[in-house]
């Protein structure tokens, strides 16, 4: 099993999460459509990238315009991002498997600040579940695909770090892991998880937008 | 049994084309709705065809921004109508769009007359466009955007609310969103030239001048009901001393058909004003002091008409913006003593200021005109649209919805302290002054020319000789 898993199967769902999200962007942008968008996207390239340039930068600050309203909310996404994208990328057991297989490598982390980090995406799990099922709005807004996409997004951080501490069977919990990320990959292009590319899409173009034709064209510079 | 055979005769209202006749418009126009509505209860709906507009026109962004919507509910509280009616979670732009567009796409169009019906209360009903939410998303979503493209589709199956059938039908047989006629216009214009040229001597309104510095367009209401704003406007073109001129056609520069989301009318209107702008050749046109008609000419409307640059055919600029340009090159000079000494606020209007920018052009010319000047809070692009946005003041089937969501901008005004309002918009004069109607709340509210009509200083060789 844990051949399989390790072995065929890592690169089936590493190939499925590569090129479906390359085939997300090429969608999406392939989709535009500046006269059904109503947006000059070529003729006014310039402003349109700066204006995605703007909305970028605004937007991947944990700063933004929209933290002031719900700070708590804001902090606990952000860290949840960095920590969920960071820690599994940099951890050792992870650069070595890798190296293994395909003779690449790249710098590691210390397995204490992984460790930290593991933690930070549970407790940021766990954090947005409270508040699907406590807060009334989000609660109204919620359907059960919400729930299943973020299980599917904390269960190798929850599987890695019982597998890590050797808590139990150790070989099991390798196995549940690695299942785990690549159900998680394999999820990203097909879920909501395809805001992994998608948020960059839709914030570029959104900052094109405005950057070319609204607020943003005769404006004070804002991000958007 | 009578009554009823008579009504299976007459011809029916609710259709999925566009009104382009005056007879179909005269019979709307008698129905007040009545009929409409009961039409619209069991008109089917063209699935097919609804497929088909939806396979042709919704595409990545739209669909992307439905997919991605992670029901965080951080658009609730950015919303006014959500705010307004104590934070019902109905009105929460993510749900109001998902269970909607959303539902509509999900469903590939195999939807029925019920559904429609609560599609289009609540793309004209609960939202007005106003672009707040997607400032706000994360994500960038811009459910305003998504609701201007539900009332597309809306519009095009036969559901669409009585008065924008009306107003879509009037630009289609008008070019105008009321029924005024070219000669009502023409002669609308010497009417105010005439009046007012005893006290300015000279004053004209010239009809079709080539190769002026502005072609000015208005608002089809300004010939109908506001005829001294056609007046003050030339004045005020007058004492600054603008070579300036009025198409005999191509004058109106609103779309009701925008709010209506009839896109062929939309790109109909727009090209009329786009002739008369090739016709006389202006150095560049001004819109009178209207939100929405500045979106749909100049912001939107190039794209309706297929320029790619997004730019239209000259140089196009509101009002507010030659109002700043004529005190900062002193062509109107303020007298200071006539400054306004009371408290006074300012509107931000949705459709120039966030999706115009104009924000700062405003101010400046609040510093020139007031001593009192006081912000909403929040403001510029944050600001909440009037209440009336996006064709909701002239809705009568949602009313009730419209004075409730107008409490949130009574409360920004009251905050203020001001009880005087400057709005430089028809529709959030409308609002403010409905507003002051349903609530109460004594406080005056004005456009910028009748304002600076007070203040500026006339020059000498312009004044009447005695």
């Amino acid at each position: 099993m844990y051949e399989f898993v390790s072995g065929p199967f890592a690169l089936i769902s590493f190939a499925i999460f590569f090129i479906g999200i390359i085939a997300r962007i090429v969608w999406y942008v392939k989709g535009l459509n500046w006269q059904l968008d109503r947006v000059a996207y070529s003729e006014k390239l310039s402003d349109g990238i700066t204006g995605a340039a703007r909305s970028l930068f605004h937007w991947l600050l944990p700063f933004n315009r929209t933290t002031a309203n719900h700070p708590i909310f804001m902090v606990v996404t952000y860290l949840f991002h960095i920590c969920l994208i960071i820690a599994p990328i940099f951890l050792v057991a992870h650069v070595v498997l890798i190296e293994e297989s395909w003779n690449i490598s790249w710098v590691t982390m210390p397995d204490k600040v992984a460790d930290y980090m593991t933690l930070a995406v549970i407790a940021a799990g766990i954090f947005f579940l409270i508040r699907r099922l406590v807060e009334p709005n989000v609660r109204f807004l919620t359907n059960a695909w919400d729930y299943i996409v973020l299980g599917i997004a904390i269960a190798p951080f929850i599987t890695g770090y019982i597998a890590y501490h050797q808590w139990m069977d150790y070989k099991f919990w390798l196995i549940v892991h690695i299942l785990c990320g690549e159900i998680m990959l394999i999820a990203i292009p097909f879920t909501k998880l395809s805001h992994f590319v998608l948020f960059f899409c839709s914030r570029i173009q959104i900052g094109m937008d405005y950057g070319i034709k609204r607020g943003g064209a005769k404006g004070r510079g804002i991000a958007w | 049994m009578a009554e009823e055979a008579k009504s299976q005769d007459l011809p029916p209202l609710v259709t999925r084309k566009p009104v382009k006749t005056q007879e179909d418009l005269d019979l709307l126009l008698a129905d007040k709705g009545v009929r409409y509505y009961k039409e619209l209860e069991v008109f089917p709906v063209d699935t097919a065809a609804l497929k088909k507009t939806l396979d042709a026109t919704c595409k990545s962004r739209i669909r992307t921004w439905l997919e991605i919507c992670t029901h965080c509910s951080l658009c609730a509280d950015t919303c006014f109508f959500y705010l307004a009616n104590d934070n019902d979670p109905n009105q929460i732009p993510s749900y109001k769009i998902q269970s909607t567009l959303g539902e509509l796409v999900k469903r590939k169009g195999d939807v029925d007359t019920k559904f429609m019906i609560n599609c289009m209360d609540t793309a004209w009903g609960k939202c007005t466009c106003c672009n707040r939410c997607g400032m706000y998303c994360p994500h960038g979503i811009d459910m305003g955007v998504m609701f201007s493209y539900l009332r597309g589709l809306c519009f095009s199956q036969g559901f669409a609310p009585h008065e924008m059938k009306i107003g879509s039908g009037m630009h289609w047989i008008y070019n105008a969103q009321m029924d005024v006629t070219v000669s009502d216009f023409v002669e609308t214009c010497e009417w105010m030239a005439e009046e007012n040229e005893e006290y300015y001597p000279g004053l004209n309104i010239p009809v079709d001048k080539p190769n002026a510095d502005i072609m000015y367009t208005i608002n089809a209401r300004e010939v109908k009901h506001y005829p001294e704003d056609i007046a003050e406007a030339a004045i005020l073109f007058h004492l600054a001393g603008e070579n300036w001129t009025v198409p005999s056609k191509g004058w109106e520069e609103t779309s009701l058909a925008m709010f209506a989301g009839d896109w062929a009318g939309c790109k109909n209107q727009v090209e009329w004003v786009y002739e008369a702008m090739k016709r006389l050749n202006p150095n560049r046109m001004v819109v009178t002091e209207c939100g929405h008609a500045h979106r749909a000419t100049i912001i939107e409307g190039p794209y309706w008409a297929g320029i790619k640059t997004g730019q239209t055919p000259v140089r196009s600029m509101h009002y507010v913006e030659w109002v700043l340009e004529a005190l900062e090159t002193g062509k109107l000079k303020i007298d200071p003593a006539k400054k306004i000494k009371e408290p006074v606020t300012l509107q931000d209007p949705c459709n120039y200021i966030r999706n115009g920018g104009l924000c700062d052009v405003t101010r400046k010319i609040m510093s020139y005109i007031a001593e009192d000047f006081r912000e909403m809070q929040p403001n510029r692009e944050h600001n909440f649209c009037c209440g009336g946005g996006g064709g909701l003041n002239g809705i009568g089937r949602y009313r009730k919805e419209r004075n409730i969501g107008m409490k949130v901008k009574r409360d920004q005004i009251l905050a203020t302290g001001a009880k005087f309002v400057v709005s430089a918009c028809h529709n959030c004069w409308d609002a403010i002054r409905d507003l002051e109607e349903v609530y109460k709340i004594g406080i005056k509210w004005s456009f910028l020319k009748p304002i600076l009509l007070k203040m500026v200083i006339v020059p000498d060789h312009l004044k009447p000789k005695e």
